[in-house]
């Protein structure tokens, strides 16, 4: 038996799918509803680019050639009209965009990129690492904490109180803004100058018996007071 | 993968280049392909401490500069195949040296090599910048005084700051090798201990190389104590430190000078 092939038949799918376009409603003078459209694209070129859009001309009354002129100095501004609504079909010829009815109002997204919040500027300073001989730390909006030693020869500079959990080898400048409440706090007292809202100590003048202990260091008026911390 | 390590100090004196050159050494014998680079322009030694003096005709700036090729500067060491050095130029200055040559000269090396040891000259200027700038560890050679650790711990602070790795928000790996340690002195207290350096700088310890005749002699002959003395206590420690470095875990102790029989009958005849 012959087996004559059945002709197949190509299934041709349609699905409907909706799309946002931007629907520019021209107003008359059309010319300079086109120097608007002109501004918008200097600021962004590419505003437009990519983007469908439908021109409603519900509220302007044009011709035929009016409408074909419409479209071509979209065009030449790079702007490809996907369709047009808002008017009779006998003023449309085949050439133009189609006719589009049944469109539904929606928001668009603006995609402005979010200003961040100003952040509170931070009040206080924290270092995870030795500060090194030469270096030197200046934060004059707070207090300065050190997690390790601040070497000889390096300096730490603060607005508030300075803690350092570790030794303090170099020299501690608290309270650089006037700030005369701010205090000096760490494990080892070795510190070549201590200073607090412009009063200042030399090692020579630090108490010896101090020297390797847990010490804080404060203003008693204008005398400068280091005392064991414990 | 090759290793750019810098060995550094701050202070002079204090045993970089006897350090470069045993340690490369070492890690020559231990099978690796070393070369140490001299980037003390100016004021070069290593090429003496390696006994290489007279086989030098181009230098580090030669390479920098594009008048010589990378293999026509490096000099192989006689007595082991895997030792190179670079040396540095004696007729210029550390101003001859760019951050773009340095950059392309190691990166050269890393292709050959699976160590290059940058000898770095004291101080904290352009040479020592640039000898750290390409820098994946560091050695950092201490001297039990407080003047070479306040150095060193101001070198320490460039490592965390001014080298490629740190301004990419990585780490250099930083080790503290503590030369010309005297156990006597310091059991006085005439030195500071080891305890108070590693206190101090807060890196972890590669090494101790106890003071020494050996590395003065090895010095004036040429030769790396590693090679000239094997059986020395320099050159024991220095091995340990390069064992420690290619990541073998070397209990950490403080060689002594092994006195022969002889020596000890005579030392207690003299006594």
């Amino acid at each position: 038996m012959d087996a004559i092939p059945q002709p197949s038949r190509q299934l041709v799918r349609m699905r409907g799918r909706s799309y946002v376009a931007f629907v520019f409603c021209p107003v008359v003078p059309i010319v300079s509803w086109l120097e608007e459209i002109d501004a918008t694209l200097a600021r962004s070129p590419g505003f437009f680019v990519g983007k469908p859009v439908v021109l409603d001309l519900s509220a302007v009354d044009l011709s035929r050639t009016g409408i074909a002129h419409l479209v071509t100095s979209l065009e030449q501004r790079n702007i490809r009209v996907l369709g047009i609504e808002g008017v009779d079909a006998a003023h449309l010829s085949t050439s133009m965009p189609p006719l589009l009815t049944g469109g539904r109002q929606c928001v668009l997204m603006q995609n402005e990129p979010k200003k961040p919040e100003p952040k509170p500027k931070p009040m206080s300073l924290l270092l995870e690492s030795p500060v090194r001989s030469g270096q030197s730390v200046v934060f004059t909006e707070g207090d300065v904490t050190v997690l390790g030693s601040v070497g000889s020869g390096a300096e730490i500079v603060a607005g508030g109180s300075i803690h350092i959990y570790g030794a303090l080898r170099g020299r501690a400048m608290a309270g650089v803004n006037g700030n005369s409440a701010a205090r000096i706090y760490c494990q080892k007292i070795e510190a070549e100058l201590l200073a607090i809202d412009g009063y200042y100590q030399t090692a020579e003048e630090i108490d010896a018996a101090l020297r390797n202990r847990p010490a804080q260091a404060w203003l008693e008026g204008d005398i400068m007071k280091v005392t064991p911390l414990n | 993968m090759a290793k750019v390590l810098v060995v550094t100090s701050g202070k002079g004196g204090v045993g970089k280049t006897t350090s470069t050159a045993a340690l490369g050494a070492a890690l020559a014998q231990m099978g690796e392909k070393v070369v140490v680079v001299d980037f003390d322009v100016g004021l070069r030694n290593l090429d003496l401490v390696l006994g290489a003096e007279r086989r030098v005709v181009f230098d580090l700036i030669n390479v920098v500069q594009g008048v010589a090729k990378l293999s026509q500067a490096l000099i192989r060491d006689k007595r082991l195949d895997n030792l190179w050095l670079l040396p540095a130029s004696q007729t210029r200055d550390k101003d001859a040296l760019t951050d773009e040559g340095v950059r392309s000269v190691i990166a050269d090396l890393r292709t050959k090599f699976d160590w290059i040891l940058c000898d770095s000259p004291a101080g904290i200027e352009r040479g020592a910048t640039l000898a750290m700038r390409y820098a994946d560890e560091a050695v950092i050679v201490t001297n039990p005084e407080v003047s070479s650790v306040r150095d060193s711990d101001r070198i320490i602070g460039m490592l965390d700051s001014k080298t490629v790795k740190a301004e990419r928000g990585e780490r250099v790996e930083k080790h503290v090798l503590i030369t010309r340690y005297d156990s006597a002195r310091a059991a006085r207290g005439e030195m500071l201990s080891i305890e108070d350096i590693l206190e101090i700088l807060a890196t972890p310890l590669l090494g101790i190389i106890p003071e020494s005749q050996d590395v003065l002699r090895a010095s004036n002959v040429g030769s790396p104590v590693t090679l000239n003395n094997a059986a020395s206590a320099p050159a024991r420690a220095y091995v340990d430190a390069a064992r420690r470095l290619l990541g073998e875990a070397v209990t950490m102790t403080v060689p002594v000078e092994r006195k022969g029989l002889m020596n000890r009958l005579l030392g207690r005849r003299a006594a």
